[in-house]
Formats: C-alpha cells, structure tokens, sequence
C-alpha cells in the first residue's frame, strides 16, 4: 500500500448529457502522480479540469475507466467508501464556501469533527495552531461576514488542512482574490503541504507559481496533452 | 452558552442550533409560529377538557353506587323517562338498600331586575329521603329547607348572576324569583357552575319539580340512585338488575358508567368534541406547516455549504442530524413561550366564561409530544431537499 501512487487513472473517459446533446469531455486519461507532490493542471476554459478534479476528488461517480485513490478503486464504490475516502482529503474551492452561521475558528473544526475529534481542549488548540499559521490567530471568532475575501480563502485552506489530509485538492483556490493575496493563499498552501508532505493537486490558471510545481499537466479538449 | 451545552450534548458543534441562532428573522418567525400553533391546541384543549368536566358535575355530584336510566340514555340534557315501577322491580334484588328518583327538567328563567337570561337545571329530589342524594355535604344540609314545595336551593356559581341574589340569600336567608310565573324562595346555595348547555342548577323537591313542570309525573323520574350494601359488586349487581328488568325500557349502570357513557356523548355525538377535536387538528397543522416552511427554507439555503461537508465527508445522516436539531430547538423554544401564555389565557378564559378552564396535569406533556411530532414531521419532510446537496456541483 505505501507504494500506491496518490492518484492513478487508467483509460478513464467521462461524458456529460445524453442522447443527441451527450458530449465528451474527457478521453482516456492515464495518469500517475506520486505521493508527496505537487501538481498543477493547467488548459483552456472547458478543456475539463474540473470535471478531472471532480472525478478524482470522489465528487463525481466515475463512468469509464478505472480511478484508484491511496490505492482503493472509485469506479463501481459506495456512497460509504467514498464517504470515508473523502475524510482523507481536503478541499479548496475556487469561492471558500464557508458556513456563515460559523466562526473562522468553528469552520475549521468542522475539519476535524468530520473525524470525530472536533472538541476539547486539543482540537481547540489545533485549530488555533492552524488558524495562526494561515495568519488569522486574531479573527477566530470572526464570522466570515467579517473578514476579507483573502482572509475567508484562508480560513478555507486552514479547514482543509486541519485534518492532515493525505492529499489536498484545489480547484482555482485563488480566482477570486488579487494578485498580491493570491499569491498568499498559494504560497501558504505550498509551505504546508511541503511540511506535512501532503499531495496537492491544484488547478490554476497563474502562471507565477508554476515554478514551485513538481510537476504541470496540460490538457486541452479532455486530453493531457504534455506533462 | 446553549452552544456549549449542545456541543457537550451531540459531541460535535451544534450546526442546526448555530444556523438558527444566525439568522434572527427566522428564529422569530418560526419560535412564534410554534408557539401560536401550541397556543391553539392549549386553549382548544381547555375548552375541550371544560365541556367534559362541566358536563358531568351533575352526575358525579350524585352520591350513589348505581343508576337507572331509560334504555335509550345518551345525555343528560336530552334524558326521557323511565316508569317508576322499575325502581320498586330493582329494590327487589338483596343487594339494594335504597333507591331515591331523581327528576330532571330545564328552564328558561328572565332577571326582571336586569333583564339577564339564565338557563337552569333543574333538580328534582325527595327531600326527606334518609339516604344521602349529593356528595356535596353543604347541598345535603340543605335539603331539609326543600320540604315545602315553593322552597329551591341555588348555585350560586350560576354563570354572570345578579351578584344582589347570592348577597341577599347569604345575608337574609331568602330572595324570591319567579320561575315559570310560579313564585320560589330561594333558601339556600351551594356552588358548582354552569356547563355548556346550562349556566347553573336549581335544586327542588320532588313537589316543586312537578309544580315547575306541569307536563311531568312522578311516575315517570329521569333517574333513580340505587345505594348497595357494602361490599357488593356494582358491576354484577347492575348485570342481575337488568335481568329483572325484562321490559327494556329501563337499564342500570354503575355511576362510572354513568359518567364514562355522558362524556362519550359529549365527545363524539355532539358538535363540540368535534369542533375542538378539530381545532387540534387544524392548529397542528398551521404549526407544521410554517415550521416545514422555515426549515425548508434554511436547508434550502444553505446547499452550498451542506454540499461542501459532504465534499469534506459528512454522511447523509449528519444533515438529517442538523434538520432534526433545528425541529427540537424550535420544538422547545417554541412549547416553553406557548405554555405561559396558555396559563394566562386559560385563567382569563375561566373568568370571562365562567368555565372551569384549567391546565391539567398531563395536558403539558401531551401537547410537547405534539409539538415535536410536529416539528420532526416538518423536519422529516425539509429532509428531502438536502438530497439537492450535491457536492459536484460545488466546482
Ligand atoms: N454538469 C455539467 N453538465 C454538462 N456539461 C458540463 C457540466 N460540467 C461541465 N460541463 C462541460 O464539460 C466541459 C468541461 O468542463 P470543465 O468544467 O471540466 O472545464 P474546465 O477545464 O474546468 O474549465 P474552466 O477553466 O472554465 O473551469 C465543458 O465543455 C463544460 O461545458
Ligand atoms: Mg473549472
């Protein structure tokens, strides 16, 4: 199992529609990534990215072809399975989505309660930890009416983080912030992943921060086209 | 603070409360519509329970162990006659000690003074019979006053009475009315209170019930009391007693029987019952109704975020969790206010009515059963929207 890859698709094809308006979008994919690397997928609007994305992140059933996550199938898998396989790993939507009837600080913990050990004095703590490093040790019980979109998208990462994930997905994470935070969030994400050696698996469109990948894939019209 | 005791409760952050708690507008909108909902089914409730209590003061103020009744008996109010023959028939069984009829009329009667109506029942007894005719011990020593047939004892709880009448009987021992154009000497009261159909009784001789009711014989009483020697089953008695009654115009009952066949009546012959019953019904369901509506509307907003736990690794259950959590907390924010206020509206009700309108004991408890059957209901139905949460459309 340690020599699983972190993600392996083979031949996996996807179609959206049926009928006259079914269309293809992805075609085929072979795809390895290691564990503990940092990959960015980049290509054109509708190239499907997140459609990928989707589909290894267990958020999509898988159609055609065979995904394996950690090494466990998702082709074919239950609402269970992939229910727990979610728990291993993170998530970083391109708006933060965030629970607005929550703190910062009890956003977080839903990273953690999602495992069954969001209280007391520990989780407390770990939140806190966490919270600090994406530089928010101030705001934890602002709600997130209260903070700024850069500062939301951090409380995101730090929610995605908190449960040590064993790879963390990002689709577009900074699309909504202005260069100077985004480039924040990214490096903050890069600096914890590097840490904790979490996979990451990151859409994005800005090119400055090709240079801390391990690694870029290319696709266009649902094809990896160089890697 | 609740947060903390919710979080000690569920072992996880109490997100349903949290959410609630966020968006005040709702939290008012549904905590009242909870309480008004519990406001209905109180005050139906205690209508209800007054027409049952009310309807039967009369019979479980009759101190007997049995009855005859005609056979055809559905209530009181509506109670033919039966031939005094029976009684003599009945008193045949060893078991019976005495046996008392019982006269029971209604009339109009008009306040020359004040110009009020009253409706009355009207009480019929043997005034100098030995065995005791009422529980109530200040009637029973009343009694004897009745033996001239122009003597009546009052109640005095009568609904809205000329206050002047209590005072004067109380303090000169005697007011006069004219009932039926026949003069009476009111010369004693006792106190026990209208029902729906009358606003209070008048006790009189057997004499002065057939002066009062020219049309009715005492030959033919409404009832009869049988009193049984101790120790005897009333319930095989009243069976051996309907054996010597082959006619079938008549039965016997004991007095819980009585009480249990008047209150069926009430419940599900009269429009009452059923217009309350209704009430309940309808009350419940304004109440789910507009707690479907917010919890429908909260889940509704807040797909998003429900489908970004479920990205993270919630399960289906932990949402129906926070559905369920919203429905209690409404449940019991909603019941605590209605209960207060139901206490004041019943004490005011009583007063303005004259009905004993009062919050029994078990009442509390079954309208907060209701109420969260009410609520998890519009929880169980908010649910199926969360199916709408799906994690892929996030991207
Ligand atoms: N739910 C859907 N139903 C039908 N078609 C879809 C759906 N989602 C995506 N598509 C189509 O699939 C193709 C790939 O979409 P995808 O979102 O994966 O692209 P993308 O590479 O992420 O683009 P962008 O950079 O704009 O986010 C597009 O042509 C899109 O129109
Ligand atoms: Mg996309």
């Amino acid at each position: 199992m340690t020599t699983s890859p972190a993600i392996q698709t083979r031949n996996l094809s996807h179609h959206f529609g049926s009928g006259e308006t079914r269309l293809q979008v992805l075609h085929h994919l072979d795809l390895e990534i290691p564990k503990g690397q940092f990959v960015i997928l980049m290509g054109p609007s509708g190239s499907g990215k997140t459609t990928l994305l989707t589909l290894v992140g267990c958020l999509r059933s898988v159609q055609e072809g065979s995904v394996k996550l950690l090494g466990e199938e998702l082709s074919g898998a239950n609402e269970r399975t992939l229910m727990l396989m979610r728990r291993r790993l993170g998530f970083i939507f391109q708006a933060h989505n965030l629970h607005d009837s929550l703190t910062a600080m009890q956003n977080v913990r839903m990273g953690l309660d999602v495992h069954g050990k969001g209280h007391g004095p520990e989780a407390e703590a770990a939140c806190q930890h966490v919270l600090e490093l994406v530089g928010l040790g101030e705001r934890v019980d602002h709600y997130p009416s209260q903070l700024s979109g850069g500062q939301k998208q951090r409380v995101a990462v730090a929610r995605a983080l908190i449960g040590n994930p064993d790879i963390l997905f990002a689709d577009e994470p900074t699309a909504a912030l202005d260069k100077e935070m985004g480039q924040q969030v990214i490096e903050l994400i890069r600096e914890l992943a590097n840490q904790r050696q979490t996979t990451v698996f990151m859409v994005t469109h800005d090119h400055r921060i090709l240079d801390y990948a391990d690694r870029i894939i290319n696709m266009e019209d649902g094809r990896i086209v160089e890697s | 603070m609740i947060t903390n005791i919710l979080i000690r409760l569920l072992h996880r952050l109490p997100i349903g409360w949290l959410q609630l708690n966020h968006n005040r507008t709702r939290l008012i909108a549904a905590v009242g519509g909870v309480t008004f909902a519990n406001i209905l089914i109180f005050m139906q409730l205690g209508f209800m329970g007054a027409l049952f209590s009310t309807s039967v003061f009369t019979h479980k103020n009759l101190s007997t162990d049995l009855v005859l009744l005609p056979s055809n008996f559905l209530s009181l109010r509506e109670a033919t006659s039966f031939p005094r023959r029976r009684i003599y028939q009945a008193e045949s069984h060893p078991a019976v000690v005495s046996a008392d009829p019982i006269y029971i009329g209604q009339v109009f009667w008009t306040d020359p003074v004040g110009g009020d109506t009253a409706q009355f029942r009207v009480l019929g007894v043997p005034p100098d019979s030995p065995d005791p005719i009422f529980l109530n011990k200040t009637i029973q020593a009343e009694l004897p006053k009745l033996k001239q047939p122009d003597k009546a004892i009052l109640d005095i709880k009568t609904r809205q009475l000329n206050p002047d009448i209590t005072k004067a009987i109380l303090e000169k021992g005697s007011y006069d009315l004219e009932l039926n154009n026949l003069q009476f000497h009111f010369v004693g009261t006792f106190t026990q209170g209208g029902s729906f159909g009358d606003d209070g009784s008048i006790i009189v001789s057997t004499d002065a019930f057939m002066r009062l009711f020219r049309n009715r014989q005492p030959g033919t009483p409404t009832l009869a009391l049988i009193h049984l020697a101790p120790g005897s089953d009333a319930h095989k008695v009243a069976r051996e007693i309907n054996a010597l009654l082959p006619e079938g115009d008549t039965i016997a009952m004991t007095k819980q029987q009585f009480i249990d066949a008047e209150q069926n009546y009430q419940a599900q012959q009269t429009p009452i019952g059923f217009v309350f019953g209704f009430g309940v019904v309808m009350a419940f369901v304004v109440g789910l109704v507009i707690v479907y509506q917010v919890l429908t509307t909260d889940v509704q907003d807040h797909l998003a975020e429900y489908a970004t736990f479920k990205a993270i690794g919630y399960s289906q259950g932990f949402f129906r969790g926070i559905v369920f959590e919203e429905a209690l907390s409404l449940a019991i924010l909603g019941f605590v206010p209605g209960l207060v206020v139901s206490i004041f509206l019943y004490a005011f009700a009583s007063r303005a009515t004259g009905l004993p309108i009062e919050m029994q004991f078990g009442r509390p408890a079954f309208v907060f059963s209701l109420t969260l059957i009410m609520c998890v209901l519009s929880g169980l139905i908010a649910t199926n929207r969360l199916a709408h949460a799906d994690p892929a459309d996030l991207f």
